[in-house]
């Protein structure tokens, strides 16, 4: 009755990783197999601990929160992008391939720089609340309150945790370099949401009315389908799609 | 916020699918008349002459079907014209979808690339077949037709064009949808397994559909080798085609 189930025999899981060190002339990438004895709700993060403590203190790959928050620990597990630290190996083969994200700069190893990305696609979407006569605010006086619902609206697309999953999943990403990809374009939208943004429709259009934002899209879905916080991307990009073409 | 201000990045991506909604909606019910062949000889001969303007008209008028030829040659060139923009760039960038594609397994992804391949492959074989009907708009009906896809071996560019253009009008539908629609997040999901089953049973029909329209007219070009050139008269006797 009421029995935990516990693995009795656990897997030897393969966990082969793509190593490559960009900033060592003489490194190339290869791929390196570790055996790690599987343990009960073992996820790939401590999986990868564990092989780090263990066997190579020299395995690069990126971890802060372990609880799909901080979006560092992004990464290609077995073909398809997703966090690390919310992934459980027992829901994968007993072979698993990791690499580095691409579309990103590699730092090393599993280890890239969404950081530097999602900074310089925040520059150029300018994803912060645009308002006039800022300086002029009265900080002590009550903020106007925000209608609940719309509070939730706006909560629920903050959600994003720029962990570049929705970029590397993206096949239009991958060929087009200068492509904002489904976390801009949810940004958009977030902020075109926001009433304390005042910029308008044409301004916006101005930002991502073109190849580089949503009409770059080709609605291949891979956002969708791996966005690691669920976010509803396919709605939100079919959303700014018909606004960008009415501000056109 | 008027429609006559829409421009740029903007325009093209409308008229995209603007086309493709156009074409497939054509090619759709191009299916069920070019069909009336499985009713039999007079059936598809009653929807030839319909095309040339016959029941209006008291004659047949071909010019009509070359007419409505140039037109969806125009929506088939801004479609590719608008497309292209699309297609992979350079060879860097084709090696990396393509392995993009293998590595992710994500179909709609991978049905993107079926969109490539079948509309490249639709640039040569939707245009000559238009461009054959837009020339010789008074060369079609059950014999007319018939001997053109068996005597003339029309039907190694009819087999291939079948199934690129339903594979292509198919998923384009689908993609259409999913990129325009507002479907509200919480049913994303349930309405995309849905339109994806829908897609592929239209798929699958049409082309069952097509095929055995095209067995039938080989069959019918087969029996009718002997006589190439000969018309069909209609039960009523009157003029064939
Ligand atoms: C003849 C040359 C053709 C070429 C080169 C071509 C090429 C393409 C390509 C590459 C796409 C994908 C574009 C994207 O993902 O944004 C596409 C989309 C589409 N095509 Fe075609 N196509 C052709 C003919 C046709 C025909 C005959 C039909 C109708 C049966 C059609 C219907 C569609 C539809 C509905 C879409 C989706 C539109 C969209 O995504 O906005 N195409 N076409
Ligand atoms: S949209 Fe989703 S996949 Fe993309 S960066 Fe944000 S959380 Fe990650
Ligand atoms: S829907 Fe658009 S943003 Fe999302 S993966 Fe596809 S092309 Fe990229
Ligand atoms: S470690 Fe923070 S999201 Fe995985």
């Amino acid at each position: 009755m009421n029995q935990i189930p516990v693995q009795q025999v656990g897997r030897t899981l393969q966990i082969e990783i793509l190593r490559h060190n960009p900033y060592d002339p003489a490194s190339k990438p290869r791929l390196q197999t570790f055996e790690v004895e599987e343990a009960d709700a073992m996820t790939l993060f401590i999986a990868l601990s564990e092989i780090r403590e263990q066997q190579d203190p020299s395995l690069q790959f990126d971890f802060v929160c372990r609880a799909g928050i901080c979006g560092s620990c992004g990464m290609i597990i077995n073909g398809r992008p997703g966090l690390a630290c919310r992934t459980l190996t027992r829901n994968l083969p007993q072979r698993i391939t990791l690499a580095p994200l691409p579309a990103f700069e590699l730092i090393g190893d599993l280890s890239v720089n969404t950081g530097k990305w999602m900074r310089g696609m925040s520059e150029r979407l300018e994803t912060w609340v645009h308002s006039q006569g800022l300086e002029g605010l009265d900080l002590d006086a009550l903020e106007p309150a925000m209608e609940p619902e719309l509070a939730e609206q706006l909560y629920e697309l903050e959600r994003c945790i720029e962990c570049g999953c929705c970029v590397a999943a993206c096949g239009t990403a991958q060929m087009r370099e200068d492509f904002v990809g489904a976390v801009g374009l949810n940004q958009i939208t977030r902020f075109r949401l926001d009433p304390r943004d005042e910029r308008s429709d044409a301004q916006f259009y101005e930002l991502v009315g073109d190849e580089t934002g949503v009409f770059g899209c080709m609605t291949l879905l891979g956002c969708e389908d791996t966005c690691p916080k669920d976010l509803p991307l396919a709605t939100q990009i079919a959303f700014l799609r018909r606004r960008m073409v009415m501000a056109g | 916020m008027s429609i006559k201000r829409i421009s740029g990045p903007a325009l093209s991506d409308l008229l995209q699918s603007l086309t493709g909604l156009l074409l497939v909606l054509f090619v759709w019910g191009h299916m069920f008349f070019e069909s009336s062949i499985l009713l039999g000889k007079d059936a598809m001969l009653w929807v030839t002459r319909m095309f040339e303007g016959e029941h209006i008209f008291g004659q047949p008028y071909p010019l009509l079907v070359s007419a409505v030829a140039a037109a969806i040659f125009a929506l088939i060139a801004l479609h590719a014209i608008l497309a292209l923009r699309k297609f992979p760039a350079s060879a860097a960038q084709y090696r990396r979808f393509h392995q993009h594609m293998e590595s992710m397994h994500h179909a709609d992804t991978t049905l993107w690339y079926v969109q490539v391949v079948t509309g490249f492959s639709l640039f040569f074989l939707a245009s000559a077949h238009v461009f054959l009907v837009f020339i010789q708009p008074d060369n079609i009906g059950p014999y007319a037709s018939s001997d053109r896809i068996w005597s003339g071996r029309f039907w190694l560019l009819y087999a291939p064009l079948l199934v690129c253009v339903h594979l292509h009008a198919g998923i384009g539908i689908y993609r259409l949808v999913m990129k325009w629609a507002p479907i509200p997040a919480a049913q994303t999901q349930q309405v995309r397994r849905r339109l994806k089953i829908a897609m592929w049973g239209i798929i699958v029909f049409f082309i069952a559909l097509g095929s055995a329209s095209l067995v039938t007219y080989m069959k019918i070009g087969y029996d009718h080798a002997d006589r190439v050139g000969e018309r069909y008269h209609g039960a009523d006797g009157r003029g064939g085609v």
